[in-house]
């Protein structure tokens, strides 16, 4: 867990062209490796991840800080919070 | 003791997004224990993929009813992916398959055994497993002499809860030790879905999933055809991910045994197979607003021809006497042909997969 000393990271994860659930499994094996605090980056092109990844933000307790969307390019913003011992 | 100082007990759920396991979930936390969710993907989930892909799926809403769940339950979900270790289950069931090509028994007792939730739940210091099955339930794996089977086989044993059918079968370990209280359990048996509908109404829960088959492609009949097909074409038993996408997307037509083609069917479509193209010999109409699609197999000049004729027929240039087509070989060549649209009743019955 990051000291209040620690620099918050950003971190990306490419999950373009993988279609629901991957890029919920991936954001969320991504976050198991980072600290609370950091910002996780995710770019997909599926439109069910717009829904998919924010709802498995507000179960394990992260926060989805922005969404954007281009085309088919997708970025979702997401703080980490508490990651599970 | 003080209450405060029992410890309490944690259960892990399986949860496949569909009613059941949202019951069996919520009447175990409704007793106080701490409950968590699993969901495996195995690539054969019907959610998901097709709906992102088809664009007259656009306005369906694309909630993974598994995610949907965890959140109107107030549970942890964690999602693990087991395509890979899964393919063994569909390529050499033990148990056999149901009516088309779902291995639902060995898929069970794989979802639940010492390699799945049963790992998790020990590396995680839970105390027993959840499953919505209910007795009676399905065919091949809901069956009261089948679910001693899933039990044992999995290695959880007596820390296996079937809650909404628990009355019809031996006290289990959580209900022996008094970590729940069988008396709020239920006796549901069969496929009448009357008391489960009942229950979800008073528990709460007015939105539920209820697919039809369950939440798998292999309970299909049409997708277990493609999929025998395919295994029946390359001569053995084997798959890769993208192989068992596609079979999800398009038109699939084989005219002869040396090769098949995947012909989109609308633009979402058209999208997700351009991403193979450099996969597949491919073709496209150019004359004409027209499908894409990827040829599999191993054709030879005649049949490329044949492909053409037969993707041309999708195409809007499918009443003129001949469209410009562009077919895009593996080896890089590049073919421009001018080809006769095949009419719809040229196009043999037996040729669509």
């Amino acid at each position: 867990m990051n000291s209040p000393s620690q620099k918050q990271q950003v971190h990306q994860l490419n999950a373009q062209r993988l279609l629901c659930p991957i890029p919920v499994i991936r954001t969320q094996d991504k976050i198991k490796t980072l600290n609370k605090g950091d910002l996780l980056e995710v770019l997909c092109t599926d439109p069910g991840t717009l829904q998919d990844i924010p709802t498995w933000c507000r179960i394990n307790g992260h926060h989805v800080v922005d969404t954007q969307q281009e085309d088919r390019l997708i970025k979702i913003i997401i703080k980490v919070g508490q990651i599970a011992p | 003791m003080p209450s405060s100082q029992i410890e309490q007990r944690k259960a892990v759920a399986l949860i496949s997004g569909g009613l059941d396991s949202m019951l069996a979930a919520k009447v175990i936390k409704d007793q106080g224990v701490h409950v968590e969710g699993i969901n495996f993907y195995t690539g054969f989930c019907v959610e998901g993929h097709t709906h992102a892909i088809r664009k007259k799926d656009k306005r369906k809403e694309k909630r993974n009813n598994a995610l949907w769940t965890a959140e109107q339950l107030g549970i942890k979900l964690h999602i693990i992916d087991i395509s890979e270790q899964y393919k063994d289950i569909v390529i050499n069931p033990k148990h056999g398959y149901g009516q088309n090509l779902n291995p639902c028994l060995d898929c069970k007792i794989f979802m639940v055994n010492q390699a799945q939730a049963w790992a998790w739940m020990e590396e995680n210091d839970f105390d027993f497993i959840i499953t919505g099955e209910v007795v009676g339930q399905r065919p091949k794996s809901q069956r009261a002499d089948t679910m001693p089977i899933i039990a044992k086989e999995s290695g959880a044993e007596d820390r296996l809860l079937r809650p909404l059918c628990a009355k019809n079968l031996p006290p289990t370990l959580p209900e022996r030790e008094g970590w729940v209280d069988r008396e709020r359990l239920y006796d549901f048996h069969g496929r009448n879905r009357k008391p489960q509908i009942e229950l979800a109404h008073q528990l709460g829960f007015d939105d539920f999933a209820q697919p039809a088959g369950g939440c798998c492609f292999l309970t299909d009949e049409s997708y277990s055809r493609k999929l025998a097909d395919l295994w029946q074409a390359r001569g053995e038993r084997r798959y890769e991910l993208d192989d068992i996408l596609l079979l999800k997307i398009g038109r699939h037509i084989r005219p002869n045994e040396r090769f098949k083609i995947m012909v989109s069917r609308e633009e979402g479509e058209n999208n997700f197979l351009e991403g193979y193209r450099k996969e597949f010999t491919n073709i496209r109409i150019l004359s004409h607003p027209g499908p894409l699609a990827l040829v599999d197999g191993t054709p030879n000049d005649e049949d490329l021809a044949l492909a053409a004729r037969i993707v041309a027929r999708y195409s809007q240039g499918r009443a003129e006497d001949t469209v410009e087509v562009q077919i895009d070989k593996m080896d890089g060549e590049v073919r421009l042909l001018q080809i006769a649209p095949l009419l719809a009743d040229d196009i043999p019955k037996a040729w669509f997969i």
